[in-house]
């Protein structure tokens, strides 16, 4: 089977400071992969390569065996391929149902369809994916009035809102209060089984990315330093010492 | 009664009045068109700084397209426009049947939509890629920038202005004028309720809240930005041919551009009404008005003064403006309720 998400070789520099270097790691279709990595490995930026924030240096990026290294932001979306951010964003004046229902995926649809009535694409859907984060309740709120937490939950709900291929979530857990964060896990693992959604997720707690994660990689310094098995990448020694600040 | 229905309501009420404004107050028949005038140019700015976040001191651009585009069309279907602003539009070969007149104006107003809607996706699409304050500062500019230019080109009349076909003897002008403005100011209205009904409208208020956002959830926002401009331009541009001939004289800057002015206070009605909202321009441009012929008519000298005043007190205690203080009380009434 080939990959859904191939990266290349790829490399990005800021000035002088090379925050991702020669970069190749591949994610399947179906699959639930972890990126890790001490703060400032590359791991955002080599997120924000992929889905188009700023060109790449070196190297190639394929989705779907299309190459997308040199597309827009919104195209890269209408392929199938959504991320979250590590800051939520959401349209904080708008209510969440509104949130929800501008989410809806463009992939299909020209521009005049846009004026088309707001509540005939996918209220129901809209309802159900609120039920499913557990906002039902809060759904004719403004999204900015909502917790941190909640906020996050919203951002993931949007994102399924759009149905997309692939989902490359930045810290999904970060912020949230301990107790809901096993509830998000089973989520994010629903996402992946019962919707099909396959999972590309950067996090920084390991209970949570091992429990997750069928295959994850390393970042260090820009580099790709390890690749395995949950098992394998806790008891790599470079792991620990990359963790640990032993570079 | 949900908030739409409650702006049918309250907009209904001020369309039927306006209706019967002209019989019960004759004497101001020039300040109402001018106040329905207002309204288009408050709900029009709203669309891109209220409900997109984009704050424009530009508009009054497509304003002034519309001014003189009508202006010069009606000229230019019996006379040559070259010759007839040499002429200073004055002398008595320049006359005007009241069917040439009809049939000018309608088609001036037709044509200045168009016009105003294209310069505006010309425009945006060179300049709605700059956000925020980039923006604000590069539109301060368009405004200064049409001005000059209107005010260097010979063939529409340069620095001494247009002056606009007259009316025949006894033709009602003003009431035409007058009903052609509410007529524009209704449309206007059912126009932009419509399309922040759309999928559209979410658009623009997700683009108002956070643009990266919506073009990583596949949005082609700048597409949606200079459609949006372009929406505001058509009633704009119309504005512009009505105002324009209201004014009977066109000066480039005083009239057509006037950004100080003009420019200013379109963003001024409706940060007074509430941003974002769609009966908030309208208040703002009603209380607007009054005040403006309020203080022009009792406190001459001092009227700028006390603009200034009112504009800083505005800020000052009703930062959202009218309406969107009481949204924002019933918004906080509703989360206590929910909270409870």
């Amino acid at each position: 089977m080939t990959a859904l998400l191939e990266v290349r070789n790829v490399t990005k520099a800021f000035g002088g400071v090379i925050a991702n270097h020669d970069i190749s790691l591949e994610v399947p279709k179906g699959k639930i992969i972890g990126l890790i990595g001490p703060n400032g490995s590359g791991k955002t930026t080599l997120f924000n390569s992929i889905v188009g924030y700023h060109p790449i240096d070196a190297g190639s990026i394929r989705f779907k065996s299309r190459e997308i290294s040199q597309m827009q932001v919104p195209d890269i979306a209408r392929l199938g391929l959504l991320r979250t951010f590590q800051q939520t964003r959401i349209y904080g004046k708008m209510t969440c149902v509104q949130n929800m229902l501008i989410s809806v995926s463009e992939r299909n649809s020209s521009f005049v369809s846009l004026f088309t009535s707001q509540t005939g694409k996918g209220t129901k859907r809209a309802d159900e994916l609120l039920e499913f984060v557990g906002l039902y309740e809060k759904r004719h709120l403004p999204a900015g009035t909502l917790s941190f937490g909640q906020q996050k939950l919203l951002e993931f709900a949007m994102a399924l809102m759009n149905d997309p291929e692939m989902l490359m979530l930045d810290e999904p857990t970060a912020g949230i209060n301990p107790t809901l964060i096993n509830g998000l896990i089973d989520r994010l693992k629903r996402a992946n089984a019962d919707f099909g959604i396959t999972l590309f997720v950067i996090e920084h707690n390991m209970r949570v990315i091992m429990n997750l994660a069928e295959h994850i990689y390393c970042l260090a310094h820009g580099e790709l330093l390890a690749e395995g098995e949950p098992d394998e990448i806790q008891n790599d020694q470079r792991v620990i010492d990359a963790y640990l600040g032993a570079h | 009664m949900s908030d739409k229905t409650a702006n049918f309501v309250i907009f209904s009420a001020l369309v039927a009045l306006g209706l019967v404004a002209p019989f019960l107050f004759p004497a101001y028949m020039a300040q109402m068109t001018e106040l329905w005038l207002f309204i288009v140019l408050a709900l029009t700015w709203d669309l891109l700084g209220g409900k997109m976040g984009y704050n424009s001191f530009g508009n009054v651009v497509f304003l002034g397209i519309g001014v003189y585009a009508t202006a010069v069309i009606q000229v230019a279907l019996l006379y040559d426009v070259g010759a007839y602003n040499a002429a200073r539009g004055g002398g008595t070969e320049f006359v005007f049947s009241a069917g040439d007149y009809l049939r000018g104006l309608a088609l001036g107003l037709s044509a200045s939509a168009i016009l105003a809607a294209l310069a505006a996706i010309v425009i945006g699409i060179f300049v709605l890629g700059m956000r925020g304050q980039y923006f604000a500062i590069c539109t301060l500019g368009l405004g200064i920038a049409a001005g000059e230019i209107a005010g260097g080109w010979d063939w529409i009349g340069a620095g001494s202005g247009m002056t606009v076909p007259q009316p025949p003897a006894d033709f009602p002008s003003g009431r035409l004028f007058y009903y052609l403005s509410l007529a524009l100011a209704v449309i206007t209205f059912v126009a932009l309720t419509w399309v922040m009904s759309t999928r559209f409208g979410l658009a623009i208020n997700a683009i108002r809240d956070d643009e990266d956002k919506a073009e990583a959830m596949g949005h082609y926002t700048t597409r949606i930005k200079v459609t949006a401009w372009a929406i505001s331009a058509l009633f704009l541009g119309m504005a512009g041919g009505i105002y324009g001939n209201l004014k009977r004289f066109i000066d480039p800057v005083d009239v057509a551009f006037a950004a100080p002015t003009i420019g200013v206070w379109m963003v001024l009605m409706a940060i007074l009404g509430g941003k974002g909202t769609i009966i908030g321009p309208i208040v703002g441009a009603i209380i607007f008005q009054f005040t403006k012929e309020f203080f022009w008519t009792y406190l001459l000298g001092w009227q700028r003064v006390a603009l200034g005043v009112l504009i800083v007190v505005i800020v000052v205690f009703f930062p959202q403006g009218i309406v969107g203080y009481i949204r924002d009380r019933r918004a906080a009434r509703l989360i206590r309720e929910k909270r409870a």
